[in-house]
């Protein structure tokens, strides 16, 4: 019994951390930004708050990043799809100018890709 | 506690403000009294001069501004140096470091006697009454040191689970948690494990917060050192600059230098900004922007670069760049970019370390299951230390810091030579190419022709004379090498009439009433002007690649004058070097084959492509790629720009225009072919780098997470201790790191 019991809890685990971190459904609403509005960044505790941000594409837009997080990892953002990065400096505002580009998803990360966020550009 | 962290920061940096409007010493009372009224400043200090306001305390910036506002001014934050604010970085960087080895000290002071007990005396059961108490004790002191060294890692974990991602935090989190739980759980109710797994691991939980935090800690300082190259570009940048005011020398904040303004350097002082020299001549070291070595003769119209070193003389001159717009700025925001551009090498690493953590959390589970069907007793004690073992032993960091970390030092590392790399693209290409294209002028000559040989039967200053009088007006190079070498000689010019320029044949004048044409044989004959020997005596001097020109008198030729782009001292030098490196050299030029062969001869570039239009650079790096080859361009950017993009990785030798900056992968910060090799071999250091960091971090992961699972177990009768795993796991990014800082060990084989 008690042999059973350990195995059904080890595989609901397992699929638990399957859909919870690849399958199931990952809040797509994210944070909208309309033009000219002023968007903030919080680099904290491992995460990009928000970490998926809509914006009108073919504008070119600012990011405020403000990284409150001492951990190095969390030095450096990095847009690869653009081809931009920053150094971000600790407990204060970092600007990242984005060009106007096509319409999608460009996700940034941390240099390690820890630190996860998307940034998505409407037609 | 990172609340409180963070309000004394601000607490004990202080906020400066720009103002504007402020004329007197009343203006200052006034805003000081207003400022000072905001809830939160200690202390608010106006500055006439600088027209700056410093306040103190923790009130908002914003509150701060409404106040100076309401009192009738205006006012912005200043921004900050990047210098200031790398200071800044730097204490920051430092007070981390500190709390971290704080964090560390606290939670090894309480794992290293725990453990050491259970090694000593085997009694880390929990058998009777006593035990659970002295046990539950031990496991609160733990929860303590859980909870203030590494309540980071928990709260991290946390806050990235609930955005679905999992980090670092995450596997030192559970890896913790777990085993902290399972031994209050013994703790608590022993009664429900068999005897031989009443086992706790308080110890386990304490030591793996300690070790990590420490290795984290030696990181943050290892990590501070990579980019010690910007910083060496930083501190190249003077604080103050003596600027001419009024007929008197000034000394002032080199923010507040103005373009236009004149500014004196003395002998052993750094150039403050970018301009051009009025007065005064001197040798300035530009080694550490350009990695030439001879130090360059200014005087009069030459340009200058901030942050070189003026050796001999003083110098006046004009400030004509400042600030963000000076080149010493512009190379340092490139190799900042550069260096936190991707590798294409990279790419399944960081495939692998975006997945990375949710797969060890479920190969841990597996692992644990396992030991739970199939292993030997105690098996709910096996479990666990799998389990944790797993968690701690698998380092993402290593995986994702591999690249990154070498690119960082790699980069800054070439700008320190004078090679700035626009991308970690760029870097990975350079290492492997087959064939480098070299456009002739500018890159293995000087550039600039100069008239070599004069040959006639008169006086041949009296030519001279005519010829350069003749091309005074004219922007052609080779009349630019006639004009020049008059000047050389110090010959007068006279005055020229009826000016007549035929494209492609040369040109006419009156000068004195005497007809003078000087142009090629076409012209000559078009003139109807007889060769009589002088071709003869012109293919002679033709000899070696030089251009020939004909000048006639009032229909009669009078004489030849050659014309060469002298070859570069050290191109032969740096041609061998290339070729060392296992490059094939294919010379380019819109030269006649005659011309371009004789360089050719004496630089054994057994490849020539002369007698080229702008348009062919491109056509002909093409067609070397559609023959499979890895292509690499070395050009000016002046009118090779298409060839240049078009290769696989595009030089700009010299730096001399903004254009060939934008369109080149690669931007050398001197005119020497030396530059390039030193590329090609800083980027394949910095490969060979890359690949032994990710090579170490892949074997270490695949080698480390089935130990920890226990595949030597039957060898060994033993599972691996989750503080050495914890351990391993903290020594392999501090590995990562310090492989990567080696390159700064990097040196070009360049001969001095």
């Amino acid at each position: 019994m008690e042999v059973l019991w350990v195995n059904i809890i080890g595989l609901l685990l397992i699929a638990w951390i399957i859909w919870w971190f690849w399958l199931g459904p990952k809040h797509k609403a994210g944070k909208e930004v309309a033009g000219g509005e002023k968007l903030h960044i919080l680099v904290k505790d491992g995460v990009y708050e928000p970490d998926r941000i809509r914006m009108p594409a073919g504008r070119p837009a600012t990011l405020h990043f403000c990284r409150e997080d001492p951990n190095p990892c969390s030095e450096w953002v990095l847009f690869p799809d653009l081809e931009i990065s920053a150094e971000l400096a600790l407990h204060q505002e970092t600007l990242v100018e984005i060009p106007a580009s096509a319409p999608g998803e460009y996700p940034f990360t941390c240099q390690m890709q820890m630190y996860r966020g998307v940034l998505v550009l409407e037609p | 506690m990172r609340e409180r962290n963070m309000t004394r920061e601000q607490q004990s940096a202080p906020r400066v403000f720009r103002l504007y409007g402020i004329t007197c010493a009343g203006c200052v009372h006034k805003i000081e009294t207003a400022v000072q009224r905001v809830v939160g400043v200690r202390d608010a200090r106006v500055n006439l001069a600088g027209k700056t306001l410093t306040v103190r305390g923790e009130a908002e910036p914003r509150a701060c501004i409404e106040a100076v506002r309401s009192a009738g001014y205006d006012a912005e934050v200043a921004k900050q140096s990047e210098r200031e604010l790398r200071a800044q970085q730097h204490k920051e960087e430092i007070y981390h470091y500190h709390q971290l080895l704080w964090r560390s000290a606290f939670a090894l002071l309480v794992g290293v006697p725990l453990m050491a007990w259970g090694l000593v005396t085997a009694k880390v059961s929990v058998n009777t009454p006593t035990d659970q108490l002295v046990w539950g004790t031990m496991g609160l002191i733990t929860l303590a040191v859980l909870i203030f060294c590494g309540g980071h890692f928990f709260s991290g974990a946390w806050k990235a689970l609930r955005h679905h991602s999992a980090t670092m935090d995450t596997l030192v989190a559970l890896g913790t948690g777990a085993a902290w739980l399972f031994s209050m759980g013994v703790v608590v109710l022993p009664q429900l494990l068999p005897e031989s797994a009443r086992h706790v691991y308080f110890e386990a939980s304490a030591m793996i917060v300690g070790l990590i935090s420490l290795g984290q800690a030696l990181e943050v300082r290892a990590r501070g050192r990579t980019n010690a190259a910007v910083e060496k570009l930083l501190q190249l940048q003077d604080s103050s600059a003596r600027v001419l005011r009024d007929g008197k020398e000034v000394d002032i904040p080199i923010e507040q230098v103005q373009v236009g303004d004149r500014l004196r350097v003395r002998p052993g002082e750094k150039i403050p900004v970018d301009g051009e020299v009025i007065e005064g001549n001197s040798r300035v070291d530009e080694s550490m922007l350009t990695g030439e070595p001879v130090p360059e003769k200014k005087s009069a119209g030459d340009s200058l670069v901030a942050g070189t070193l003026n050796k001999n003389g003083s110098l006046l001159f004009r400030a004509d760049k400042v600030g963000d717009e000076t080149r010493l700025a512009q190379i340092i925001e490139m190799v900042k970019n550069a260096q936190g551009s991707r590798v294409p090498i990279a790419r399944l690493a960081d495939k692998i370390s975006a997945i990375f953590v949710p797969v060890v959390m479920v190969i841990a589970v597996v692992a644990a299951l396992i030991w739970f069907n199939a292993g030997p007793e105690p098996r709910a004690a096996h479990m666990l230390v799998v389990l944790t073992s797993v968690l701690i032993i698998a380092c993402p960091c290593a995986l994702g810091l591999a690249t990154p970390m070498s690119v960082m030092v790699g980069v800054g590392k070439g700008a320190e030579y004078g090679v700035l790399v626009r991308n970690g693209k760029a870097l990975q290409q350079s290492c492997n190419l087959d064939v480098l294209v070299v456009d002739k002028t500018g890159t293995l000559t000087e550039g600039s022709p100069r008239l070599t040989a004069i040959d006639t039967d008169g006086d041949s200053d009296e030519l001279l004379q005519l010829l350069a009088s003749l091309e005074q007006g004219s922007e052609h190079p080779l009349a630019e090498a006639i004009v020049s070498a008059a000047h050389e000689k110090k010959l007068a010019l006279q005055t020229l009439g009826d000016f007549e320029a035929i494209t492609a044949h040369g040109v006419s004048g009156t000068i004195a009433g005497r007809r003078v044409v000087l142009g090629n044989t076409k012209l000559i004959r078009r003139e109807n002007i007889p060769m009589g020997t002088w071709q003869a005596r012109a293919d002679q001097l033709a000899e070696g690649g030089r251009s020939i020109i004909y000048a006639a008198v009032d229909g009669e030729l009078k004489g030849v004058v050659a014309i060469a782009d002298p070859v570069r001292g050290d191109a032969e030098a740096a041609i061998g070097r290339l070729r060392r490196l296992g490059l094939r050299i294919e010379m380019l030029t819109g030269d006649n084959r005659a011309s371009a062969e004789a360089v050719a001869r004496r630089l054994k570039i057994n490849q020539v492509h002369a007698e080229l239009l702008p348009e062919d650079k491109e056509r002909i790096v093409a067609e070397l790629q559609r023959g499979g080859e890895r292509v690499g361009m070395v050009g000016d950017g002046i009118n090779d720009a298409p060839a240049l993009a078009r290769a696989d990785v595009g030089f700009a030798i010299g730096a001399g225009t903004d254009v060939a900056i934008e369109s080149a992968d690669v931007t050398l910060m001197r005119s020497s072919l030396h530059g390039v090799a030193n590329a090609v071999e800083l980027s394949r250091a910095t490969l060979r780098n890359i690949k032994q960091n990710l090579f170490g971090a892949f074997i270490y992961n695949t080698l480390g997470i089935p130990i920890a699972a226990g595949i030597l177990y039957p060898l060994t009768g033993m599972l691996l201790s989750p503080i050495v795993a914890g351990a391993a796991m903290a020594l392999s990014s501090l590995t990562v790191v310090s492989n990567a800082n080696r390159l700064r060990l990097f040196k070009p084989s360049e001969p001095h």
